[in-house]
């Protein structure tokens, strides 16, 4: 059943078209105040360096993340989000990043579904002390949304011209 | 129309360096709210904060950013200056641009600048939709849990109770005393362990401000900081304490004999038993594992024998609830078990004990009476080898880490020796002496000196029996050779391990523990004694190996921390929690289902304007959230929002670069 609807499925993606030389792809990262944004501090205080293309929103828990921070993200201004939270069973929360992590999964099978490539949305657990964790998920991530190319459709500038 | 103050800090040369903060500032002004924007050197400093205060007066800002550093480091001491200057503190945004971008992007200053332009725009962006909040006061149940009745626990509890806050400390055991208690004399000064610790344990029954719970454990815990709730289960101790006077008459006839666990098993104490004869509280309990009449129906001599009528065999578990402000974790810790250690014939040879079953043999009320014995014929041993670092330091067969009291109490087993046993020799296998502490080293030396110990530094390869004595092989790698020494009893110095309760533990009360069991400390500098979870702290070993001066200090500070936090009738609380918008409920109760503090409930409210019909909605307790924003996210009909972290506030964030 599932192969059927991909097969059906139109990719908002545009591999054809090519990226403007000196593209650098912009990435929202969302990042839970306890773990994940301690440990971006810690990759700063270590001095462990990475690409700049990622912009940083703090937010108190995974869980705090709204589906609809994705998809304004991608509408918008980002080629790319990062959702970041504590590893399982570390939640300041107790449980929140378990919600978050179920609700990612949902949204995003869901931007999969319109045509979004699944590497546009990631997912990650990163603790307080693991600074250099941090700096490899995003040159991962960053790594991943270059290849994509720029998110044509869905851009800012695209809504402004219409 | 928001007006907006820009403060963009140089950091020294830390931002500086890596960004063109003038450029930034300059940037920063075309962002059309923005109507003040400026640099500075060091904008936590004092003048920089001025800066911040007299712009506010002078431009009537009605939010501020600051792009400077972590707001995890910062954000308080701007958020006072903005009070200062009688704007309401939660206005403030803070671009993080030392963390985030000068400090990560020092190769590449252009895009260093840029990223830090794009934190800066969107931190304006975030400021605009921010409103003013006030701190939110909660009431505090001004009593404090203690769990563990060692001398950690011990010193945490009197030292909380002197303050005239009530404490409640529960023991697992049937006695108070812990680890210290089975101890002989104390380096580096050599008191005896019971002198100065007995009066302590009376201190603590006899205490107006303390309810000792022994053999008891912690269930469960709920709640917040200030207001928790603790479950705990009194264990059936088939003794009624209120009428036992603790006569002894009931374990002097009690038939049934049992290895002694306060003696390590040396000798043998009854089924019905107080764990040492100081014990506090002096109640014998019984051993419902052990006792006939428990498990087989049979004797019952101990009710027979008791005048009070204090034993009831049909004594059942209890379950009591507490409400607590405060909880201090003080679980000490294990002896390490050295049966990974083969070639040491563990196990096999009964001349080889443990360091705390040598403790016990020298103690003047242990089972040999002071005078250590070979537990294979009793024999009062001449030549000692002590084996330092058994489990410590070895990442192949035990932890990795020191466990930093073994030196120092392996010194005094010399010394004990050599006082019980005149004509004895000690010989000592070492790693290292490590000796770091008031008085430690000097103890060390002297004790040398006194005891003419032989040293040999280099581990113990193989231990095998010849005739009665044991032949203890190692190396001496002072001078590059295999020795043998001949011994009547091998004494190894076992590691300290994290009590194995430890993780289940950390679980029920909402904490962490590292890779070995201990508890973690929420930073291991500046924060040693508070855990991540705010109201629960640490003392003692259950943190680390730690010695008793260092133990006790931990506690006192324990105590210290939980005075602070009791010291005004309400605590204030961050405003960050969750408000529901009645109009737009539906009721769904979603929420309710995803908030892990239980902070929300059900309410009722007219349908409409003067209805008398009522529908559900969702409402939060101010009180118990703690501002995670799980039902924010969860609502469908977008009824509620997270002060601080609301949605227009981070869709800001989001459409502003």
């Amino acid at each position: 059943m599932e192969t059927e609807v991909k097969d059906q499925l139109v990719s908002i993606e545009k591999p054809e078209l090519v990226a403007p030389p000196n593209w650098e792809p912009v990435i929202m990262g969302i990042l839970c105040n306890w773990c994940s944004y301690a440990g971006s501090d810690l990759t700063g205080t270590s001095r462990i360096q990475y690409p700049p293309n990622i912009r940083i929103i703090r937010v108190p828990c995974s869980s705090r993340v709204d589906p609809w921070f994705l998809i304004k993200s991608l509408q918008t201004t980002a080629d790319g989000v990062l959702v970041s939270g504590c590893h399982p069973g570390d939640c300041h929360y107790i449980s929140g990043n378990y919600f978050a992590r179920r609700r990612f999964l949902v949204t995003k099978k869901l931007l999969n579904f319109v045509g979004f490539h699944e590497n546009r949305i990631q997912f990650s657990w990163v603790s307080a002390a693991e600074g250099p964790k941090f700096a490899k998920v995003v040159n991962k991530v960053t790594e991943d949304i270059k290849k994509l190319g720029p998110l044509h459709l869905y851009k800012k500038e695209n809504f402004d011209k219409k | 129309m928001a007006r907006v103050g820009v403060f963009v800090c140089f950091c020294g040369a830390n931002i500086a360096d890596y960004v063109d903060v003038p450029q930034v500032v300059e940037e920063v002004k075309r962002i059309k709210e923005v109507k003040y924007a400026v640099e500075y050197k060091y904008m936590c400093s004092d003048p920089g904060q001025g800066l911040i205060r007299d712009a506010i007066v002078q431009n009537k800002l009605t939010s501020i950013v600051v792009a400077a550093c972590s707001p995890r480091m910062h954000e308080k001491t701007f958020r006072k200056a903005l009070s200062d200057a009688g704007m309401n503190p939660y206005l403030l945004e803070v671009a993080n641009i030392r963390e985030h971008s000068s400090w990560v992007h020092q190769k590449d200053k252009k895009a260093a600048t840029e990223k830090a332009m794009d934190l800066c725009r969107m931190a304006v962006a975030k400021s605009i939709a921010n409103e003013q909040l006030h701190e939110i006061s909660v009431p505090v149940t001004k009593r404090a849990l203690v769990i563990g009745g060692g001398i950690a626990g011990i010193q945490a509890a009197l030292d909380i109770a002197d303050a005239r806050i009530p404490v409640v400390l529960v023991e697992k055991s049937p006695s108070i005393g812990g680890k210290m208690a089975q101890l002989d004399e104390t380096f580096p000064t050599l008191d005896c362990a019971q002198c100065i610790l007995t009066p302590k344990m009376v201190d603590v029954a006899s205490h107006p401000y303390i309810e000792l719970i022994p053999y008891a454990e912690v269930l469960e815990l709920q709640g917040f900081v200030g207001n928790y709730k603790v479950k705990i289960k009194k264990k059936a101790s088939y003794v009624n304490f209120k009428t036992c006077t603790g006569c002894g008459a009931c374990w002097q006839k009690c038939p049934v004999k049992v290895p002694n666990e306060y003696n390590m098993g040396i000798d043998k104490r009854k089924a019905i038993y107080t764990p040492f004869p100081q014990a506090v509280p002096n109640k014998p309990v019984i051993d419902a594992e052990h006792c006939t009449m428990l498990t087989k129906g049979k004797c019952g001599i101990c009710k027979k024998v008791c005048l009070p009528g204090a034993i009831d065999y049909e004594m059942q578990d209890e379950i009591i609830e507490r409400e607590v402000g405060a909880v201090v974790v003080a679980t000490g810790y294990d002896m390490w078990d050295p049966t990974p250690y083969e070639e040491y014939g563990v196990g096999r040879f009964k001349d080889i004990i443990t360091s705390l079953e040598f403790e016990r043999m020298v103690s003047a009320n242990g089972p040999t009476n002071g005078v250590p014995q070979r537990p294979s014929d009793g024999k009062v041993p001449k030549n000692v080898v002590f084996i330092k670092c058994v489990g410590s330091r070895d990442e192949a067969k035990g932890i990795e880490y020191c466990s930093k009291i073994c030196c120092m109490y392996t010194t005094k087993h010399t010394i004990l020796l050599h006082h019980k046993v005149h004509d004895s020799h000690a010989y000592v296998f070492y790693m290292d002496i490590r000796a770091a502490g008031k008085g430690y080293e000097e103890f060390v030396k002297k004790a040398q000196v006194d005891t003419g110990t032989t040293y040999l530094r280099g581990r113990v390869s193989k231990i095998y029996k010849k005739g009665d004595k044991l032949m203890v092989r190692g190396e001496d790698a002072q001078i590059g050779q295999v020795v043998e020494v001949e011994a009547d009893l091998v004494v190894l110095a076992t590691a300290v391990s994290a009590p194995k309760d430890n993780p289940e533990l950390a679980r029920l009360l909402g904490i962490s523990y590292d890779k070995y069991g201990y508890l973690s400390e929420a930073h291991p500098k500046l924060r040693p004694v508070e855990t991540a979870k705010a109201g629960i702290f640490l003392a003692g070993c259950t943190q680390a190996p730690k010695d008793i001066p260092e133990t006790v200090s931990q506690a006192s500070a324990c105590a210290a921390k939980v005075c602070g936090l009791f010291a005004g009738d309400t605590m204030k609380k961050d405003p960050m929690v969750s408000t529901i918008n009645n109009e737009y409920c539906s009721g769904c109760q979603n929420c309710v289902k995803v908030c892990p503090y239980g902070a929300i409930v059900t309410d009722e409210v007219p349908i409409g304007h003067g209805s008398k019909e009522l529908r559900t909605v969702a409402k939060i307790n101010e009180g118990v959230c703690q501002g995670c924003g799980s039902c924010v996210a969860i609502c469908r009909s977008m009824a509620i929002n997270l002060a601080g972290f609301t949605d227009p506030q981070i869709i800001n964030e989001i459409v502003s670069i």
